[in-house]
């Protein structure tokens, strides 16, 4: 299959899905955070009538409005991806994904159609206090409309809860909370929610860093700060805890994906984490080339972090594809681990299994489908092996991974320091004496976007070449379509998106230059 | 009664796009999006392959494992 197969439609159905989900996550997780900051901002002002709250709510409203105004309905451009580009995937996922997205599409209508119209149009003509209820439900809402979402993408990381029917080659779902309740789905949906609230706050303190060193909405500014610092200072060190967690599950899940983030390709007990470093380009999994040029290592910290154990071993790339080392299976029961190419021995069995399977239950013969069944449910969990081509297949982009997941640590750790340093000096009532962390909250901003990204980049190119943890690669899911089809929705999802995000900046730009008004605008 | 709740929240949204500023512009931006997303590209650029190609579930799922078993 992999032979027959147009490597150019994967890598741009690939590039296109990237593209896609990088640019949606550039209006996402503004959207998570700043409506919680709002809530907080309103809260202030029905608790103490301060007329000020008002004025800021509706400013960072009108902000909010902003981005989500242009980012709405990007998202659904993934799911028509999935219809063209990933037909196979689509339909082997189906029932999974059916129900959690379905439940993503119900409370968004609601929720936007509803409440953010109160959040709008409400001032005045409802209670405060309606209001303001109006304002924690988006909020709320907002964030468990992504809860949905990530539940679908952590199950395709960690697919529980489902048992794969071979007479219509989808996954059903078995057990509902399996699925919702997994460990991988709560930490991957705690991460990136609070990694949105860290944006938030940032952008809030770079905004209002700018009017303090412009000399305007002195007020606006100072109380944005001090809400945005604490709310960052607080979300920035959740974000290093969720980090931690998800960083265990993957050890324990996708422990290739591990070895790429740190350029582990021996492994050993008591392994370090490295600090620094950089890998030697070019370096593949079987060559007798020094992984790194040069690294800076904490001692035993990987062993620590991803086994809770000092002396942990960890394996390294080379280990995964040889194995033989012992680890913890699915069932948490000690097994040795097989190598790739008994996987893809495994897989090809498990494949064939299916067609067998499928040609006697044509021919109503039930003793051989039920010969085959257990061929197929025997080698399952190794089914996507057995369409690649080596064991080369299975590593990820090493030097990808790896700077991205660095670039993701260390402006995650940067940000605890900032908001605690923005948040200790705005309460001493010293910040706007120090212009040079004024400018640095500006460039804050940016760095914040960038180390999601990164996030994101980690994820998704740390699993490959996975869509289904095992179970299906990419190149089995994507649709038998032309490259050139691709390529051409490709340039145009780069033209539209990069139009978007020109547009958003232009308004939000013009937006916060004008400041807030007396009766925020709508 | 009823009639009256229909009007009133029927006001609320008709008066709350009125007096819109910035909305509107945003506004114009949405539906511009949503029209070219789903009247040119999902019409012209993103079908539904399987939903297109098969009219049953079960031709579907024949089509899917004919892919993935490589049988045809």
């Amino acid at each position: 299959m992999t032979e027959s197969m147009d490597l150019a439609v994967v890598s741009w159905s690939k590039a296109q899905f990237a593209l896609t989900a990088m640019y949606h996550w550039i209006f996402v997780p503004l959207t998570l955070g700043l409506a919680f900051i709002i809530a907080f901002m309103e809260t202030l002002y029905v608790k103490t009538g301060d007329e000020e709250w008002k004025r800021i709510t509706k400013f960072w409203m009108t902000l909010f409005g902003i981005n989500f105004a242009i980012g709405v309905a990007t998202g659904i451009i993934l799911e028509f991806e999935f219809g063209t580009n990933w037909s196979n995937y689509s339909w082997f996922v189906g029932d999974i994904f059916g129900a959690p997205l379905a439940i993503e599409g119900i409370m968004a209508f609601f929720m936007e159609t509803t409440f953010i119209a109160v959040m709008f149009f409400g001032w005045n003509k409802v209670s405060k206090k309606f209001h303001l209820l109006s304002t924690w439900l988006v909020a709320i809402g907002a964030n468990l409309s992504a809860l949905w979402i990530l539940v679908a993408n952590a199950w395709m990381q960690y697919p529980a809860g489902m048992q794969f029917n071979p007479d219509t080659a989808r996954n059903e779902m078995v057990n509902f909370w399996d699925v919702l309740l997994s460990p991988v789905a709560v930490n991957k949906f705690l991460h990136t929610i609070s990694q949105g609230f860290l944006l938030a706050s940032a952008f809030v303190v770079g905004v209002s860093a700018w009017y303090l060193l412009k000399n305007r909405h002195k007020l606006l500014a100072k109380r944005s700060i001090i809400i945005a610092s604490v709310f960052g200072l607080l979300s920035s060190i959740f974000v290093g805890l969720t980090g931690d967690g998800s960083a265990y599950q993957v050890s324990q899940k996708q422990p290739m994906k591990l070895a790429a983030m740190e350029g582990l390709y021996k492994g050993s007990e008591g392994v370090g984490l490295v600090m620094l470093g950089m890998p030697t380009p070019g370096k593949v999994y079987n060559d007798n080339k020094d992984p790194f040029i040069f690294k800076l290592e904490a001692p035993k910290l990987l062993s620590i972090l991803g086994y809770h154990d000092k002396d942990a071993f960890v394996p390294g790339i080379n280990d995964i594809i040889e194995g033989g080392y012992i680890y913890k299976n699915k069932n948490g029961e000690e097994a040795v681990a097989l190598s790739a190419a008994q996987k893809i021995e495994k897989g090809k069995l498990a494949i064939q299994a299916l067609g067998d399977y499928k040609a006697a239950s044509d021919a109503k013969n039930k003793e051989m489908m039920v010969y085959h069944k257990k061929i197929l449910d025997d080698n399952f969990e190794y089914f996507g092996y057995g369409y690649l081509k080596d064991a080369s297949a299975t590593i990820p982009s090493v030097p990808l991974v790896f700077y991205s997941f660095r670039v993701m640590v260390g402006i995650g750790l940067l940000f605890i320091v900032f908001f605690a340093l923005v948040l200790y000096l705005v309460l001493e009532k010293d910040l706007e004496q120090k212009r040079w962390l004024l400018k640095a909250s500006i460039f804050m901003v940016p760095m914040a976007y960038i180390a999601s990204q990164a996030g994101w980049i980690v994820a998704e190119v740390g699993r490959q070449p996975w869509v289904i943890q095992d179970i299906l690669p990419t190149v089995a899911a994507v649709s038998r379509i032309e490259a050139g089809a691709v390529q051409v929705t490709f340039f145009l999802f780069l033209i539209i998106f990069t139009t978007l995000l020109i547009a958003e900046m232009k308004i939000m730009f013009t937006q916060i230059k004008k400041g807030p008004k007396e009766e925020g605008g709508k | 009664m009823q009639q009256n709740i229909f009007k009133k929240i029927f006001r609320f949204y008709y008066d709350g796009f009125k007096s819109m500023t910035l909305g509107k512009t945003l506004w114009v931006i949405i539906i511009i999006k949503l029209f070219i997303l789903f009247f040119v590209l999902k019409l012209f650029f993103f079908p539904n392959l399987l939903k297109k190609n098969y009219s049953t579930d079960e031709e579907r799922s024949r089509h899917v494992i004919e892919q993935l078993t490589n049988k045809k």
